[in-house]
């Protein structure tokens, strides 16, 4: 017996309705449908819970209080007076500074090595350690003879409600067959059938099955991947365990290199570069509004700060996703993302009381709605550490696509749940919405430009390509995307940028007199670098 | 936490008091550590966060993923962050695509004594001594599908009497496979072939210069294909 005994009532209406169900298709949304869910249940539209910017680039936009008080702190670096001299004789000297190791930094790295130019990667912790490596669910591309990048057009801005930026959209959907064709020829699997052709599945609001998968670790099969063709490359130099915690600039306000801080040493370094890349990925570890977190211990939005800092401007930062189904029991897994391809490959959202209450595969941010509303109206399953929680009937999926299936489709998931003695090939699993990608981020070009000479951005640092909410697969297809047009575009800059590589800090003492104007005082430093967890019981 | 049960565990010989609730992970933390090392993703997927650990009056060690494992009583761990493993110098492009080229690059593989310490170690069960038998066989395809799941945590090769690097042995036969001997897509060489001709450019500006009302109304009429 793996579910606690509280739960088993519950449990007994799932499988009782699980037959008839079988045969039922949930009716999917109308347009009025959606925006009644989200408006009454979505995270994002709980006003409360964001702030005002009073300072920067985008003073008067709303984002999550938690962003905002990053956003708005004062620099860790101490006095810059104190900093010139070191700063004036940089430890490195590079073409293109790429901040981030993870799916975007390396796509860009590799491009700009192809290239020629001189690549650094400086990344927080170890190469791969990103949101790229957690993706599990699959990566989209309109590569099937039923499909064209003009039908997943459509499918993103609706997706995206709409508002996101056309020119990224074309560059997602125009460039993603050849990101696929680009990832198999670095030698990642993708699912095939027999005489080749990829298998593809739907994600929510797909109108093609253009998924493409490699099991359920799709995201560390292309991080892998990636990860070891950079390291194949001695032109490319690799620093680890090293953020970046201020980026640097010329007289004239453009980016020039940045300062990293070994976290094993505990010592800084200064990188001069003709180009920096920002590819340093979300903010979940920032837990808006007290949500349990998919992402990486890395996600703590630390570009952003940076770039902010340094006068980029942010786009679509009101708006995070909630990914619909973040583990909620055991405790020990709470938040840990469960993969939208659980629904994708058929099973079904259902509540206590045995019921479906939305179509599985509507958009996250509709789905992640109607679980909120199914738990706030009392349609939930309570564990006994309190976390609400419906259910996520995976036994429909062998009855319907026969037995081992899940095990062949979903190993990450049954070995994640199996380890806590609950097997899914058998039993539901109990979900709820968890902090999972941050919509926005720093505003770009389709050629990852920002509004600051010198800096690009790639990945989810960026926004604007999923306006208020991204599809499944998109995010993988973000990155490689984007990830290669930076590090195209920085190699081409590079190239034609000569002088203007002072390095210094006036944005930073800028900053600090603008902090003072406003009297916001310098108590909150950041970028965060890590979350803070310890002595924390949960 | 209002019936937490306290239980004591040791950390690389530390004693400290944690709830049971906790995993390995969260019990470091709960401890005091603020990690840097033995920490990454938290959802099992990249192997930063390998642990040891017996438990009294059992002699067998056991292997895991701290953010995926609960705390027991008394049980004595330690993380392995980080083991030295050799990775071969090679171009994935410069490769032919021969299985004997992983054994060329990792000719230590046939020192492999078949003793199955690898697999008892894999935090994923993943049948390693399975692979590695695949990849002296020459058989790619097999080592590539029994090697899928692995998030090169590294514990496979601390534990080896013959000193194998297996976690890049296999990584470098699932690239050589997916590059070379996976079979290829048709649609896909035709749809990058039509992109690159420039064969959606028209139908894209077009949807740009739509305005928000019209992408509303041809996303409401889109049809959608059956099927998962």
């Amino acid at each position: 017996m793996s579910y606690p005994s509280n739960m088993q009532d519950s449990l007994n209406l799932v499988v009782a309705s699980r037959e008839r169900r079988m045969s039922e298709t949930f009716p999917r949304a109308t347009a009025e449908a959606k925006d009644e869910l989200l408006k009454g249940f979505h995270p994002d539209y709980r006003a409360e819970t964001f702030a005002t910017l009073r300072v920067g680039p985008n003073s008067g936009d709303r984002t999550p209080r938690e962003l905002a008080d990053l956003l708005e702190a004062d620099s860790t670096l101490p006095e810059v007076d104190s900093l010139k001299s070191n700063i004036q004789n940089p430890d490195h000297d590079c073409d293109i500074l790429i901040i981030g190791g993870g799916g975007a930094g390396c796509a860009a790295a590799i491009m700009a090595d192809d290239a020629g130019a001189r690549v650094m990667i400086a990344t927080k912790l170890r190469l791969g350690d990103a949101n790229t490596m957690m993706a599990q669910g699959g990566i989209q591309a309109a590569d099937k003879d039923n499909d064209s990048p003009a039908i997943h057009y459509v499918d993103v801005m609706g997706g995206g409600h709409f508002a996101n930026t056309p020119d990224l959209v074309e560059a997602l959907v125009t460039d993603a067959p050849e990101a696929i064709g680009w990832l198999e020829d670095l030698g990642a699997m993708f699912d095939k059938n027999p005489d080749g052709s990829m298998k593809t599945i739907h994600g929510g609001g797909t109108s093609r099955r253009r998924m493409h998968t490699a099991r359920d670790y799709t995201g560390a099969e292309i991080m892998r991947t990636l990860r070891d063709e950079v390291r194949s490359r001695d032109t490319i130099r690799l620093l680890e365990f090293s953020p970046a915690v201020e980026l640097l600039t010329n007289d004239k306000g453009a980016v020039t290199g940045a300062v990293l801080l070994n976290l094993n040493l505990n010592r800084y370094s200064v990188v001069r570069a003709k180009v920096v890349i920002v590819a340093t990925g979300g903010s979940g570890r920032l837990h808006y509004q007290g949500f349990p977190t998919s992402n990486h211990y890395g996600a703590t939005g630390d570009g952003l700060v940076l770039a902010y800092r340094a006068g980029a401007h942010l786009a679509f930062i009101d708006t995070m996703q909630y990914h619909p189904t973040g583990a909620a029991y055991p405790q020990q897994i709470l938040g840990q993302l469960v993969t939208e391809k659980v629904r994708s490959i058929g099973a079904q959202l259902v509540n206590s009381e045995g019921e479906q209450f939305i179509f599985p595969l509507e958009t996250r941010d509709v789905v992640a709605s109607a679980i909120i509303r199914e738990c706030q109206r009392g349609k939930c399953v309570t564990t006994p550490t309190a976390v609400q929680g419906v259910w996520l009937d995976t036994p429909m999926i062998e009855i319907h696509r026969g037995a081992g299936s899940v095990k062949r489709e979903l190993p990450a998931m049954v070995r994640q749940f199996g380890r806590h003695g609950i097997d899914i090939t058998k039993e539901p699993m109990l979900v709820y919405p968890t902090l999972h990608y941050q919509n926005g981020g720093v505003e770009i070009t389709a050629d990852c430009a920002t509004n600051v000479t010198g800096l690009l951005v790639a990945g989810e640092a960026s926004g604007g390509v999923h306006g208020r909410n991204r599809l499944m697969g998109n995010s993988l297809l973000d990155v490689v995307v984007f990830g290669r047009r930076a590090g195209v575009v920085a190699a081409n800059q590079a190239k034609e940028r000569t002088g203007d590589l002072q390095l210094g800090l006036a944005h930073v003492e800028r900053w600090r007199r603008d902090l003072q104007q406003k009297g916001l005082g310098s108590e909150v430093k950041s970028p965060l670098l890590l979350p803070d967890y310890t002595r924390k019981a949960s | 936490m209002a019936d937490t049960n306290l239980i004591d565990i040791y950390i690389m010989g530390e004693r400290h008091r944690v709830p049971d609730s906790l995993t390995i992970l969260q019990a470091f933390e709960y401890a005091g550590y603020k990690l840097i090392r033995g920490v990454g993703c938290r959802g099992g997927f990249c192997g930063a966060c390998a642990t040891v650990y017996r438990l009294p009056g059992d002699y067998h060690l056991k292997f895991v993923l701290a953010c995926q494992t609960r705390v027991e009583p008394d049980m004595q761990l330690t993380m392995v962050p980080f083991y030295p493993a050799n990775r071969s110098t090679y171009r994935l492009s410069e490769l032919k695509g021969e299985a004997k080229e992983v054994l060329d690059l990792y000719p230590e593989m046939l020192r492999c004594l078949g003793c199955n310490t690898c697999t008892k170690s894999c935090p994923q069960d993943i049948d390693v001594l399975g692979y590695v038998s695949a990849i002296v066989r020459g058989d790619l395809a097999a080592a590539a599908d029994i090697s899928f799941d692995c998030i090169m945590c590294g514990l496979c090769v601390s534990r080896c009497p013959a000193e194998l690097v297996k976690h890049n042995a296999a990584l470098l036969s699932r690239r050589i496979y997916g590059r070379k001997l996976a079979k290829k897509s048709a649609h896909l060489a035709r749809r990058r072939e039509e992109v690159t001709a420039g064969k959606f450019m028209a139908d894209l500006a077009g949807l740009k210069k739509q305005s928000k009302d019209e992408m509303k109304k041809r996303y409401a009429e889109r049809d959608i294909e059956k099927g998962e």
